[in-house]
This record gives C-alpha cells, structure tokens and sequence, in this order.
C-alpha cells in the first residue's frame, strides 16, 4: 500500500468519529498502546525527538532497501500520535519517505485537536524520520 | 457601573460572557486562573469605549481625546493607588507585568547598587520570572543568587531564611503566593528580618493581588510587581509599585519618549517618577480597561471572594483527594486556591488532554517554575486554580472527568 494509500485509510477511520475530542483522543491512545515498547535502553538522547512537549524517541533501520521505524513515548496520546506516522511511513523506501507528503494530520483534524505547540511536535517527528530515511539513503549509497 | 446587585456566584458569573460556551461540546469549565483569569463585561465595554471615543496618545496632546485619553490613563494610576493603598500616586509604575516589573528593579536598582560579594535572596519555588532577571543581573555585577530552600509541603521555613540573611544580602526578591502550588509564604515577616539587616526587598504579587488585600505601607515592601491579566483585567499590563525614595535612587530602565525632561545631542536630563520607567507610548488602552478590573474587585470584595476560593479550595482537597492514585504536590498550611497533582500511572500531560476533551482547561506542565519541580523530582503537575466566578458544580464535575479518566488508564 502506498503512502498516500495509508493516509486515506487514516482519514477515513478517523472521519467515523465525527468530530468528538473525546472519542478521537481515545481512538489515538488505543492505536498508540498497539505499537510495540521501545527497549529502555533505546531511550537516549540520540533517539529523542527535540520539539516535543513530552518525550518522544525514534529509531530506524534498514531492512532490503526499506526503512524500518521503531518509536515510543512518554504520554499515552503522543505515543498514538507517533503510531500513525509509524504506521505511514514504516516499511517504504528512504526515497519514497523523503518525498513524502504529510497531509492526513491537517485532514483528520488534528490541528485543531492538538494545538500548535504539539503541531509544531508533531512537525519535529515527521523532520526527524526524513532525517533518517535521507541518512539510510546515502548510507546504502555509499556501501553500494 | 457593576450590575452586580447581590452579591452570589450566579450573579458574577453572568458578568463573564466567556464562561457561557461549550468547548468540544461540553459546557467550559475554567481552572486555569492562575495563568489568566477572565475579564468581566464591565472591562471588555472600557476597552471597547477606548477604542470607541477617547483614542488618542497621551500626555502632550492638547486636544480632546488626548486628554480624555491621559485622564482615563491616570485615573487607573489613582485606582491602584488605592487599591494597594501606597502613599503617593507618582509610586506606581505601569508595566507589561509581573516580569516586566522584576526586571525593571533588577536593571535599574541591581545593577546600579550590587557589587561583587553581594547577594541576592530568592525562595526555592520561583516563577522564571523571579529568576532569571537576578541570574542576570548577578553575571553584570559579581552578585551571588541564594536560594531559600523549600520543604516536601512545599514551604519555607522563616529558620533557614534567617540563617541565609547575612550582612551581603542587599535584596530579597519572593514570591507572596506560589503559582504553581498556592502556598502562601510569610512575606510580611520576611520583609521585616529583611529591612533589618538593611536589605531591599521585591515582593511577587502576580498571584497575591486576585486573592489578598495587598497593603504596601502594612506590608513596607520596597517594590511590589504584579500583572492585570490575573486580576479581572487585561493582557499585557501589569503594575510595579516603589517606595520614592528608592525609585529616585533608581536609573532609567529604558530610554524613549515620555522618560525624558529635556534631551539635546550634549546629554539628556529624565523626568520625574513614574514617568522616567515609561519610555515610550504605554499600554493605554489595557491601562484605562485595568480600573474597571479594580472596580469589579472591590465591588465583590475580599471577603467574598477569599470565602467563595476557599470553599473551591476545600471541595476540591475533599473530593479529588479520595480519586485513585492522586498525589497532590504541595500541602502547606497557608494556601490559595490552587490544587497541583499528579495521578500514578497517568502523565499529566495526557490528563490535560483529556480533560480538554471533556471542556476542561487545566495547566500541565511545569508551570515555569523549573527548580521547584526538580525539588520534587517531578517534570510537571497538573495545576486547576480557581476564581471567584467558579462554582462548587464545577469542582464536583472536574472531580468526575478525572475519576472517569483515571478508570480508562486502570483497566
């Protein structure tokens, strides 16, 4: 499924809850509990998101040309928040992600669900995953 | 000019059209008062009626507007006046705020008298803006900045002040009560070891002035830094009152129009108090709205109101106090009407969105008081601090939303 594939399929789902804070800010937090803990000792300055209210850590690796994510939190609502960019972006090409355009979070509301302050986190996670899909890119660039 | 006829919740809150809305479809409940209170219709109508009728700049125009423009200006001078009950009406300053007024002493005052080896006094649960404005200036001057250390119920003890005062400590600089946990510290007292041992000291009043009678002449503080947006009133004003013989001593804080007496390229000689703190155009629009804020508050009256917090204040601490997992971060004796919490197992940060969900607005976070929060290990609490125009109901129904939120987390 492609990346513009997913995000329909998040905008739809959300477009179920017709608006209600409540019932989105749940739906976002059950999504978050079905992403897998990151270990403690993956939690390191390094894997740390910097732009986020709360804490947020993202890593990656590359697995036949495909990125994979691995990410965390420290709020219940954030970590669901960062499942859907996982959920996005995970297991695509460093150069389909690099090229990635953002666009479900506007259409799903979230902007008016989370406030500028955790957009502009929200900002800081999607600039992050480009910096590693970029950095896994010359990586295997430069192995070839 | 208040419609308040008997004085009862019901009749306060119809004075506040912003508190009658639906928030994510629930009816709003505001608890996050102690970052800025809501402003009555009877300071929205002077704001507007400035804009209306009197705009103008003030001071030396010499037509119309502006002159009903400097005698709305100056009228709030005389009302806070008053309403502090200071000596003279040169001694209160207009400012942006509480900051803007700490910073003022610390550059004017601090910085013309610290000397190396001096030292400046602060209590351990600071807002920023009591903070960093002496950090600051310690690094212009060699000053040192102590810190009055605070205890688990998140309060000092007069003993450790006692024993920090020494013969270097040139200011003292406290907050009255404490943003981020409501407690109530003994500034009377401490002005007093203060004064002897030949000390200044600068009283924070951001989150005294909605809830006491402030007295500055009882009190004797050398300065005392408060902001309108707390008290009924607008953004972006605030208040810094100084004994004249200490604000003569000061320098200019900035330089502009208005501060001066006379200026030529030779040298510039500066206006008398206050007017030599107000460079430039002031906040005259929010300044003349401010007095209908001091009107409103004097119609409700201290008593009234210190009795409706306090009710909040005690609800609150019954009911909330019994929710699964609630630790309440502060517990002092002397305390307004703020509740700071944490729930086990549940981020505070979460809570408050949820809680939003629910059409509640609370503070989370670390509510700029950094150090404190590092006292108590913590990296922030959840903060609902409560005005005269909230309602037993409502402390009944954010006491239900935690409950139901809590429950989700546990299952």
């Amino acid at each position: 499924m492609s990346i513009a594939d997913k995000q329909q399929d998040i905008i739809e789902e959300f477009s179920m809850l017709d608006g209600d804070m409540e019932m989105t800010i749940n739906y976002i937090m059950e999504l978050g509990e079905q992403l897998p803990d990151m270990d403690a000792s993956q939690k390191t300055d390094d894997s740390i998101v910097k732009g986020c209210q709360s804490k947020v850590w993202l890593m990656a690796a590359e697995q036949n040309g495909h990125v994979q994510f691995q990410a965390d939190s420290n709020t219940a609502v954030t970590k669901g928040l960062v499942s859907l960019l996982v959920r996005v972006l995970n297991d695509e090409s460093p150069d389909d992600i690099m090229n990635a355009e953002i666009n479900f979070p506007e259409q799903i509301g979230m902007n008016r669900f989370i406030g500028t302050q955790r957009s502009n986190g929200f900002a800081a996670m999607i600039k992050q995953m480009k910096l590693y899909a970029l950095a896994l890119s010359s990586k295997s660039q430069t192995d070839a | 000019m208040s419609v308040i006829t008997d004085i009862s919740v019901n009749e306060i809150r119809k004075q506040f059209p912003i508190l009658n809305q639906d928030v994510n479809g629930k009816p709003l409940v505001y608890f996050d008062n102690a970052a800025t209170s809501q402003t009555p219709q009877v300071v929205i109508d002077a704001l507007v009626n400035y804009y209306q009728k009197d705009n103008a700049n003030i001071h030396r125009g010499i037509h119309t507007l502006a002159e009903r423009a400097t005698t709305g200006f100056e009228a709030t001078r005389k009302a806070v006046q008053q309403f502090i009950n200071s000596n003279e009406v040169e001694e209160i300053i207009f400012t942006k705020g509480t900051t803007e007024g700490i910073n003022l002493v610390a550059q004017a005052y601090g910085r013309k008298f610290l000397q190396e080896g001096d030292e400046v006094l602060i209590t351990g649960m600071e807002h920023h803006s009591n903070i960093v404005p002496w950090q600051i200036v310690c690094q212009q001057t060699g000053a040192k900045l102590k810190v009055i250390p605070v205890d688990n119920n998140g309060e000092i003890s007069i003993e450790e002040y006692e024993s920090l005062l020494s013969e270097r400590t040139k200011i003292v600089s406290a907050v009255y009560i404490s943003n981020s946990l409501g407690t109530i510290n003994p500034v009377p007292q401490m002005i007093e070891l203060a004064h002897a041992i030949g000390a200044k000291v600068l009283v924070d009043g951001a989150q005294a002035a909605p809830h006491h009678k402030l007295d500055v002449q009882k009190l004797n503080c050398d300065w005392l830094a408060f902001s309108g947006h707390k008290m009924y009133g607008p953004t972006g004003v605030g208040i810094l009152y100084g004994k004249r013989q200490v604000l003569e001593k000061m320098d200019p804080y900035q330089g502009g129009g208005e501060m001066i007496k006379e200026v030529s390229f030779a040298g510039t000689s500066y206006n008398d108090i206050p007017y030599k703190f107000e460079a430039g155009t002031p906040n005259i629009a929010d300044v003349v709205a401010l007095k209908a804020a001091i009107e409103f508050m004097n119609e409700v009256g201290f008593e009234f109101l210190h009795h409706q917090e306090q009710a909040l204040l005690n609800k609150g601490r019954d009911i909330l106090f019994d929710i699964d997992g609630f630790q309440p971060i502060g517990n002092a004796k002397e305390k307004a009407s703020v509740i700071s919490f944490l729930i086990d197992g549940v981020h505070s940060f979460d809570l408050g969105m949820l809680l939003d969900a629910k059409g509640i607005a609370v503070r989370t976070g670390h509510h700029c008081t950094q150090p404190l929060m590092d006292h108590f290990k913590i990296d922030g609490t959840v903060r609902a601090s409560f005005a005269v125009y909230n309602t037993v109901e409502e402390v009944e129904q954010f006491a239900e939303a935690l409950t139901d939120i809590v429950k989700k987390f546990r299952k």
